[in-house]
């Protein structure tokens, strides 16, 4: 294999001229300092390699080892708590070996193969077993019982196991008899191909909400689990804040935490605040249910490419064990700047602003892997993607938006002026569509209240027809408009601060529980209600406002404590006996 | 021993290419002689097969196909450093040029650094007292920060900065382990030399680590500058234990010097012609800001660009503010005003504040009274458009009230002149004083609790010398 040499280095770039060792997609080992790297093309002249480290130092001539399995991730107990890289070399074993600086060429095994894990045996010798069953399971954190599978494409005869007991990931607890008689070793991990799907059943239809205890995005655009969506936003406009607040209240099992070319400091915030956060349905701390990948900013970027494969077959993983499964992508466009730094690279022909023509199409099998699947052991499961979009100078018409926004059924668009006034979430509501409310709607009804999408409805006509309203309002003030559109602002205001705004660092305002968010807009549309009657009657609004309503329905999210929403069920008694002073 | 190659095969822009290399690595330093005698240096930037194609630092000026001999170094550019280097002024690629001689390296680094594991870093807490209003107040610099100033030509950036470094204060700190390092990308001569008047004015030249490209030097050096002053930023933070403020000028300046050297690469533009790896590039820079654990020291940045066109989607901010931690963004009708510093309140930002701000760091009010005021200022601004249609007369009289808040906002607390240093406190209560200018009934952002402790209507209207009548039709009837 010596003749596999280096022809060429460019940046993140290797070439191999003359050699017909490579298959496309192959993990290769590039220099003497084995720096992992990626087949991409290959020629007759030449084979094209994306190294996933700094090529600083690189010489041609240095040898070029295939490895004959494509890039994959090794999959087994240890996964949840810890920090990846972008290829799955675990991070605080990195500090460990080479200090605070990630050295080139560093290689760590990408689990911990020294701990012991408690392992309980799920099949016994004669069983005969298929492809995604479970055959033993590991209690991994006090929140999640990893459960080990059978490889996907393995079916046959148990013809040994071992009894309970504590092993590590890399000894052989089980052996199994394909159809072929050939027998094979089992052990707590397996590896999977980053850029293949996993296999399931089959796809189920989407039927239950990701409940995130967010108004905006409960109430108005909903999310199901194992749905997309996608939040696009300039910079300070809150999306890293927003990804971070969903990843701490929704109520998916495992949260797969993507941060893909951003800031290193974001990175170290999730993991000193999500070990500090205390779940509250568990108890725990929230790193118990969480992984995280980090490729920040000034990582290489050919693994910033690779990152968001790792997380989604992390998250496929814990999904074929029976889990549902958020993984935060924090930000995709960093990924498809990626793609467009490797294409230019490679020299090929770009289309729009210089991405690559085949952007689309790597956009739409990123969240096609998401979905609420019936798994090969027949436990429903499902990844929901949530990726931020990191749009140019703001411009949602820029190529990875749009393309973005043809691939996922909910857009929540931030908005820079809602941003500057510290309105958080600043998401626009005009902008933003979720595609699930129908799909979501049975469950709404049976689960939370057939009242609740009514009153939604209702919300949402009045902020449309709000923002009429306010184009007039810009011209001429808002003096002039009769008394009940003047109404129709005023109540609008109360929708946008009292309920819209969420305070991320209040103590009870950062997670609202459906009911509350059901009464506290049957409370908003009681008070409008009630206040229009007055009005018709010919009093001036100036009347109603002076009753000081207004201001405490809009601070009821702060005065009602999540333990205690049957405060709410007074607000009707009390708007009915100040507007009785005045009727 | 090391082999030398004579003559070149290729010359063009500030790039040259040689045949029949052998055993050069990718990145490692060249030099090249040339026939007058002096000594150029380059960087490999492509290889393939045995061509090498190289970046020349001081550009090619004067370089032929014959009368060149090119030595490959074998390690990639370093910075020979050590504590000596506090006071002195280097050239764009760490080169002394303030005729005190060599510096005796006690270390030296490879000035492209190595990425910062994430594990390894510290969040960023403690807040950096900058003694001006608007930035302590609003958009609070964190210690280990990247923090940029987005500004445009002819605006006051360079005094900002100045003032900035002036009064710098760590809340925890004694002052002593305080030091600054300075990278000029690009700039004018005159604005070199303000910026070390400056320091020596203020005293504080001896904790000031200069790197200056001017904007006539070559464009490769350019691209090397805040690498070297990031290099020694890291050196006298993580080795000597000191808390470093790096100040860099123009960041414009340096991706324009990318662009140039890119497009001689024959590469394919990304946006408005520039590379597409600007943002892993830039990021490469800002990134080398932070703490590490087990450190006592930290980098924080304060990178200046100008907005070409005061355009703030530019790739150049654009991507900046990508990276960066938030930034300040100078607002020129504001200085037209004559405001000084112009600090745009609305689109500045610091992300790291919320959580380096409150009781134990600033006070226990500090995030109401920023919330308050920025929503109060964005009022501000749609009465302004509003009245700017309908006249300022026929505004409601709640907007009134703000018309009269956002001028008083803009006079007292943003314009506080270039030799104020106002403490934490004073700066505060300032704006609790403005805060209070308002109605109470309009304080949406503020726990009622907190309200009861610090709003006083009186006070304020004593302080500004409002009249209970806005002060519109006050004006209106001096006119008379």
């Amino acid at each position: 294999m010596s003749e596999n040499v280096i022809y060429s280095i460019n940046g993140p770039v290797v070439k191999v001229k003359d050699s017909t060792d490579f298959s496309m997609m192959e993990k290769v080992f590039v220099g003497h300092q084995r720096l992992m790297g990626e087949v991409i093309s290959i020629s007759r002249e030449a084979t094209v390699i994306q190294v996933y480290e700094s090529t600083t130092g690189l010489k041609p001539g240095e040898p070029v080892e295939p490895t004959g399995s494509p890039i994959s991730v090794t999959l087994g107990p240890g996964i949840l708590r810890n920090i990846f890289d972008g290829i799955e070399r675990p991070l605080k074993e990195i500090a460990k070996q080479s200090g605070a600086f990630i050295a080139t060429g560093s290689d760590v095994a990408s689990l911990d193969e020294e701990v012991l894990w408690d392992v309980t045996m799920k099949v016994k010798v004669g069983d005969h077993v298929i492809g995604g069953q479970i055959f033993a399971t590991v209690p991994e954190t006090p929140l999640i019982e990893h459960r080990c599978m059978i490889p996907p494409t393995l079916e046959g005869e148990v013809i040994e196991t071992v009894s309970n007991g504590q092993y590590n990931i890399l000894t052989c607890i089980a052996k199994v008899a394909d159809a072929q008689g050939e027998v094979h070793e089992l052990t707590l991990c397996q590896k999977w191909p980053i850029k293949t799907a996993r296999p399931v059943k089959r796809r189920l239809p989407i039927s239950v909400p990701l409940i995130t205890g967010q108004r905006i995005f409960d109430t108005l655009f909903p999310i199901a689990k194992g749905g997309t969506a996608a939040i696009p936003g300039g910079f300070g406009t809150g999306k890293t804040m927003t990804q971070h607040q969903l990843a701490k209240w929704c109520d998916a099992d495992i949260i797969v935490y993507v941060g893909c070319g951003e800031r290193g400091n974001e990175m170290t915030q999730v993991l000193e605040e999500f070990s500090e956060l205390i779940d509250p349905k568990s108890n725990r701390p929230l790193t118990d249910r969480t992984v995280l990948i980090a490729n920040t900013s000034n990582m290489p970027v050919a693994a910033r490419e690779a990152s968001i494969y790792t997380g989604l077959t992390l998250a496929e993983y814990y999904r074929d064990m029976g889990y549902h499964v958020a993984i935060m992508a924090d930000s995709t466009s960093r990924w498809a700047e990626a793609l467009r730094e490797i294409s230019g690279r490679l020299e090929e022909m770009p289309a729009e602003e210089g991405f690559p023509a085949y952007l689309p199409s790597r956009i739409s099998q990123f969240y096609e892997r998401a979905g609420y699947m019936e798994t090969l052991n027949d436990a429903t499961g499902s990844v929901s993607i949530i990726g931020a979009v990191s749009p140019q100078g703001n411009d949602f018409s820029e190529p990875v938006t749009q393309n973005t926004k043809r691939f996922v059924r909910c857009f929540w668009a931030l908005d820079k002026s809602l941003a500057y006034a510290r309105h958080y979430f600043a998401i626009n509501w005009n902008e933003s569509y979720s595609e699930y409310v129908t799909d979501l709607s049975r469950w709404y009804n049976k689960n939370v209240d057939p009242r609740f999408l009514r009153d939604r409805q209702e919300i949402m006509s009045l902020l449309a027809e709000e923002t009429k309203l306010m184009e007039i309002v810009k011209l001429i003030g808002s003096d002039v408009l009769p008394e009940d559109q003047k109404l129709v602002i005023e109540i609008c205001k109360v929708i946008r601060v009292g309920y819209l705004q969420q305070n991320a660092f209040h103590q009870d305002d950062t997670y609202v529980p459906l009911e509350k968010q059901l009464k506290m807009m049957d409370t908003i549309l009681y008070l409008y209600r009630r206040c229009k009657e007055v009005i018709t009657t010919g009093k001036p609004l100036r009347l109603v406002m002076q009753l000081g309503l207004f201001d405490k329905v809009t601070k009821m999210k702060y005065d009602v404590p999540n333990d205690n929403i049957a405060l709410l069920d007074e607000y009707p008694t009390m708007i009915d006996s100040a507007i009785s002073t005045i009727a | 021993m090391s082999l030398q190659y004579v003559g070149l095969h290729e010359v063009n822009g500030p790039l040259i290419f040689l045949d029949h290399v052998l055993d050069a690595s990718y990145e490692e330093m060249v030099e090249i002689k040339c026939s007058d005698g002096t000594t150029r240096l380059g960087k490999v930037v492509q290889l393939e097969g045995d061509k090498a194609a190289i970046q020349v630092f001081e550009g090619t000026n004067g370089l032929s196909l014959k009368n060149t001999r090119t030595k490959f170094t074998g390690r990639p550019m370093e910075l020979a450093l050590s504590k000596e280097i506090l006071g002195r002024t280097f050239n764009g690629s760490g080169q002394p040029i303030d005729g005190l001689g060599e510096i005796y390296a006690e270390k030296s680094m490879d000035i492209n650094g190595q990425p910062l594991n994430p594990v390894s870093r510290v969040y960023p807490r403690n807040y950096i007292n900058t003694g001006i209003s608007s930035i302590d107040a609003l958009m609070t610099l964190i210690r280990g920060q990247k923090l940029p100033i987005f500004s445009g030509s002819g605006m006051p950036h360079n005094e900002l900065a100045v003032q900035l470094v002036k009064q710098a204060k760590i809340s925890d700190g004694d002052g002593k382990n305080f030091c600054i390092v300075f990278a000029a990308m690009g700039v004018k001569n005159d604005v070199a030399d303000y910026f070390k008047r400056s320091f020596e004015e203020a005293g504080v030249m001896e904790k000031v680590v200069m790197f200056v490209n001017l904007a006539n030097d070559p464009i490769i050096e350019r691209t090397l500058t805040p690498r070297c002053a990031l290099t020694a930023a890291e050196y006298l933070a993580y080795e000597h234990d000191m808390q470093v403020l790096v100040i860099l000028t123009d960041i414009t300046s340096y991706c324009e010097a990318l662009r140039e050297f890119s497009s001689s690469k024959g590469e394919i533009p990304g946006r408005k012609g520039y590379p597409g790896y600007l943002y892993s590039d830039l990021a490469s820079l800002y990134e080398r800001a932070g703490i590490i654990k087990d450190a006592k020291g930290s980098v924080t940045q304060i990178p200046i660009l100008t907005m070409p066109n005061d355009d703030i989607t530019h790739p150049i901010p654009d991507l900046t503010g990508y990276i960066t931690e938030g930034q300040i963004v100078l607002d020129r009708n504001l200085n037209q005003m004559g405001v000084y510093p112009p600090v745009g309140v609305l689109p500045s930002l610091s992300r790291l504040m919320k959580d380096g701000i409150g009781e134990g760091y600033t006070r226990k009010d500090h995030s109401d009274v920023s919330n308050q005021l920025f929503a109060a200022y964005a009022k501000v601004q749609d009465a302004r458009s509003l009245a700017s249609v309908i006249g300022e007369d026929e505004l409601s009289d709640a907007d009134k009230q703000y018309m009269v808040f956002g001028n008083l906002f803009e006079q007292y607390f943003l314009n506080q002149g270039f030799e104020d240093n106002r403490s934490i406190e004073t700066t505060l209560d300032l704006g609790w004083d403005l805060i209070s200018v308002l109605p109470k009934a309009e304080l949406d952002r503020v726990d009622n609790e907190v309200l009861e402790k610090f709003y006083d209507h009186k006070r304020a209207v004593k302080r500004f010398n409002i009249k209970e009548e806005p002060i519109i039709r006050e004006l209106a009837n001096e006119g008379e």
